[in-house]
């Protein structure tokens, strides 16, 4: 349970955990006015004035209240200096960077609203605050965290604009699109902002959170966060399925999508159930030249966390087997809740090679680091 | 271990999902009220088919090509079913599953009124014509007290042996609004079917409206992980101990993944739904069954006998040929690769087990 603080000090000094890459950390803002300095007059008014306005019931709560304060916190992640967790830098080098020997930690910022702004111009405003505030706080003065650009895919022009300011600065890795959109990223109108993506070499992290709008799952809203949380699996397999039915790796073939924080033991028996019914309804997507399976082993990258715990623990390495271990890639997601830890994760020992490619070297090879 | 051919089920096996399809509104017609018999003809409704859109009838998955009918949408002729279907697979029961634009209607009274129609003539048409027909209730699943009148209405007739719901309606299958229904369910002895489908009063998932009837269909599997999850979070089976869901048209093999998922979910958030003391994985093994059909099958016969083993029980699966829909050639109902003892729990016992109204002094066996 998250109300219980484990003692995670290293069993031994400087346990090595091959300088492991962290496919996500999310970093947290001190105070409501962080990004005000990297606002303009104009969005700064409206901030202060209006505000952000996203597509739920409550403005600044979740509708899914989390377990623990701070909207799903560690509660040891809380800085003695007062402050969110994840706000403070010595205390993630603390309690993640150090203690790990992290050799990269990639950025999921979920903070600034932008991504999931209904005013579309104060999102892209917001989104390039976030950007400059990561740089300034976080990448700077730690050269190990890497950014990820935020866009509002809403705002096609301003998206492109941003990605395209962002490419060749080494300091941000990637770019994070929300996963619940107004509608499925697959679809065309999301082509030319996927495009700049991959022209400019950033691959696209699709991390779960952000609010479409839309019901949580098909049949309505639920009422749990405990039924919330593995809803997200859910966005994941639809987004997994739009990218390749609606041809997007046929139209952009160098492009990367990451799945962040969605697990992946669902993966195989989505790809089986594609094949499967690609095959009878294939004269509906006739731009389809592969299978869909072969889309997803060549196009799509999953992180670990929350990683799940099969019921006989030796079931996770046939999973990673049908994945594929050169297409998995180990996360944290701290200061969060259900965050994974590097030594425990795995319920059972995965052969070095294995080990090496998920901890440190397919996110080597993917962000060319 | 032997494993059965692939094809023909065993003697005595009970096909858990067939679709009789309704012809036409027009057809519906003699099975109205004089009310509702007037208000369809003055609206003209009777010239609309009212197919679902969840299953387009013309889509090659929803008719196997030689199982396609002159005229009438595949699985409207009971002759036709016979031929293809119950006099060469022989099974001793097969349950009609209804899928039909009557349970997506907005209004709850014509949602009603075509619901009792279609049970009518599915009484009338098909369960008075062949004894080895059973059928489900169909019932306005937006309206919980209409729902609730017409499993009363039909509990008595025991050829009907389960209430039938689309994964995909208003509300999240386990809220409290729906419970009247598996009350009643529950004190008849009737296990709810949840049928693949949708009402389509959201988009298939978060992320929006999908462009192709192909990721319609595979996303299916997502909206009976929702329901599965719903009903258990709710606490559904706390409440009626007694009560069976059968996920029909599912998909199959996501179900192990799922599970992990939501027992790791609930070791970490439980306080939030303090009445489930168990892991999720536990009520569902013993409160869920699945058909067979579309079998999501890996394309490996080690990889499926790993599946088989995660889901961790014999008893969930249960044999359907999902007549008239195209998932298999010549009469291979059953994929290949399943032990022969497995075989026979999915098409004999399982579903003796889950439908307690097909009594098993009832079943013949039928000469091969």
């Amino acid at each position: 349970m998250n109300v219980t603080v484990l003692d995670r000090s290293p069993d031994r000094q400087a346990q090595s955990h091959m300088g492991f890459i962290d496919c996500d950390v999310h970093p947290y803002v001190k105070g409501p006015n962080d990004f005000d300095p990297f606002l303009s007059k104009r969005w700064l008014e409206h901030k202060q004035t209006i505000g952000g306005r996203s597509r739920q019931g409550l403005s600044k709560t979740s509708m899914y209240p989390r377990m623990s304060p701070g909207n799903g916190m560690r509660m040891d992640a809380w800085p003695g200096t007062g402050g969110h967790p994840g706000s403070d830098l010595p205390k993630m080098q603390a309690q993640l960077l150090d203690l790990f020997d992290v050799a990269y930690g990639l950025l999921a910022p979920l903070v600034g609203g932008g991504p999931g702004e209904r005013n579309v111009e104060f999102g892209s405003a917001m989104a390039t605050a976030v950007n400059e505030w990561q740089l300034a706080h976080w990448c700077d003065p730690d050269p190990r965290l890497l950014g990820a650009i935020q866009v509002n895919i809403e705002h096609t022009e301003a998206a492109i604009a941003e990605i395209e300011k962002r490419a060749g600065d080494r300091r941000f890795a990637q770019v994070n699109i929300p996963p619940r959109g107004l509608e499925p990223l697959g679809r065309r109108r999301y082509w030319p902002i996927l495009q700049a993506c991959a022209a400019n070499g950033f691959p696209v992290s699709l991390h779960l959170g952000g609010t479409s709008g839309h019901a949580s799952t098909g049949g309505g809203w639920p009422s749990f966060y405990h039924e919330e949380h593995p809803s997200y699996v859910q966005t994941m397999q639809t987004l997994v399925t739009s990218l390749v039915c609606e041809g997007v790796f046929e139209q952009i073939p160098n492009l990367k999508i990451v799945l962040v924080e969605g697990g992946f033991a669902w993966l195989p028996s989505l790809c089986w159930r594609l094949d499967k019914h690609w095959k009878r309804l294939k004269a509906e997507v006739p731009h389809l030249r592969r299978s869909p399976s072969e889309y997803v082993h060549e196009h799509i990258w999953v992180t670990t966390q929350p990683i799940e715990e099969p019921e006989r623990p030796q079931d996770m390495l046939s999973t990673l087997e049908w994945i594929g271990a050169d297409k998995v890639m180990f996360s944290t997601d701290y200061p969060h809740w259900d965050q994974d830890d590097p030594r425990y994760a795995f319920k059972i020992p995965l052969p070095d090679d294995w080990k090496r490619k998920i901890y440190r070297d397919n996110a080597k090879a993917l962000y060319r680091l | 271990m032997v494993n059965f051919p692939a094809g023909r089920p065993p003697p005595g096996a009970i096909d858990c999902d067939i679709h009789p399809a309704v012809p036409s509104t027009r057809a519906l017609l003699p099975y109205l009220d004089d009310y509702w018999r007037e208000h369809i003809l003055r609206r003209g409704l009777e010239q609309e088919n009212l197919e679902a859109s969840s299953y387009p009838a013309n889509a090659a998955i929803n008719g196997r090509p030689d199982w396609r009918l002159p005229s009438g949408p595949p699985g409207s002729s009971l002759a036709a079913m016979q031929t293809h279907l119950l006099d060469r697979l022989r099974p001793s029961y097969a349950i009609c599953n209804v899928i039909h634009g009557a349970q997506v209607m907005l209004s709850e009274d014509l949602s009603a009124a075509l619901c009792r129609a279609i049970n009518n003539w599915i009484r009338a048409e098909w369960l008075d014509r062949d004894p080895r027909l059973r059928a489900s209730i169909v019932v306005p699943p937006h309206s919980a007290e209409l729902a609730v009148e017409e499993i009363e209405r039909l509990a008595p007739d025991r050829r009907f042996v389960q209430v039938l719901l689309l994964s995909m309606a208003e509300l999240p299958l386990g809220r409290r609004q729906n419970w009247p229904i598996y009350r009643a369910a529950a004190a008849h002895g009737l296990p709810i079917g949840i049928h693949a489908g949708s009402s389509f009063r959201h988009p298939p998932s978060a992320g929006g409206w999908p462009s192709y009837y192909l990721e319609d269909y595979v996303s299916q599997s997502q909206g009976f992980q929702a329901s599965v999850n719903s009903l258990v979070s709710e606490g559904v089976f706390v409440k009626f101990p007694d009560l069976k869901v059968v996920l029909i048209e599912s998909g199959v093999t996501w179900l192990p993944a799922s599970l992990w998922r939501l027992d790791k979910t609930w070791r970490g958030v439980r306080a939030e739904v303090p009445w489930l003391e168990e892991q999720p994985t536990e009520t569902v093994r013993r409160h869920v069954r699945l058909t067979l059909q579309p079998f999501d099958a890996p394309p490996t016969e080690p990889q499926l006998k790993k599946l088989l083993e995660q889901l961790g029980s014999d008893r969930m699966l249960l044999f359907s040929s999902d007549y008239p829909h195209w998932h298999y050639d010549g009469d291979d109902a059953l994929p290949s690769g399943l032990p022969a003892e497995l075989m026979q729990k999915i098409c004999v016992e399982n579903p003796l087990e889950t439908y307690s109204r097909l009594a098993p002094a009832d079943i013949k066996e039928t000469p091969r």
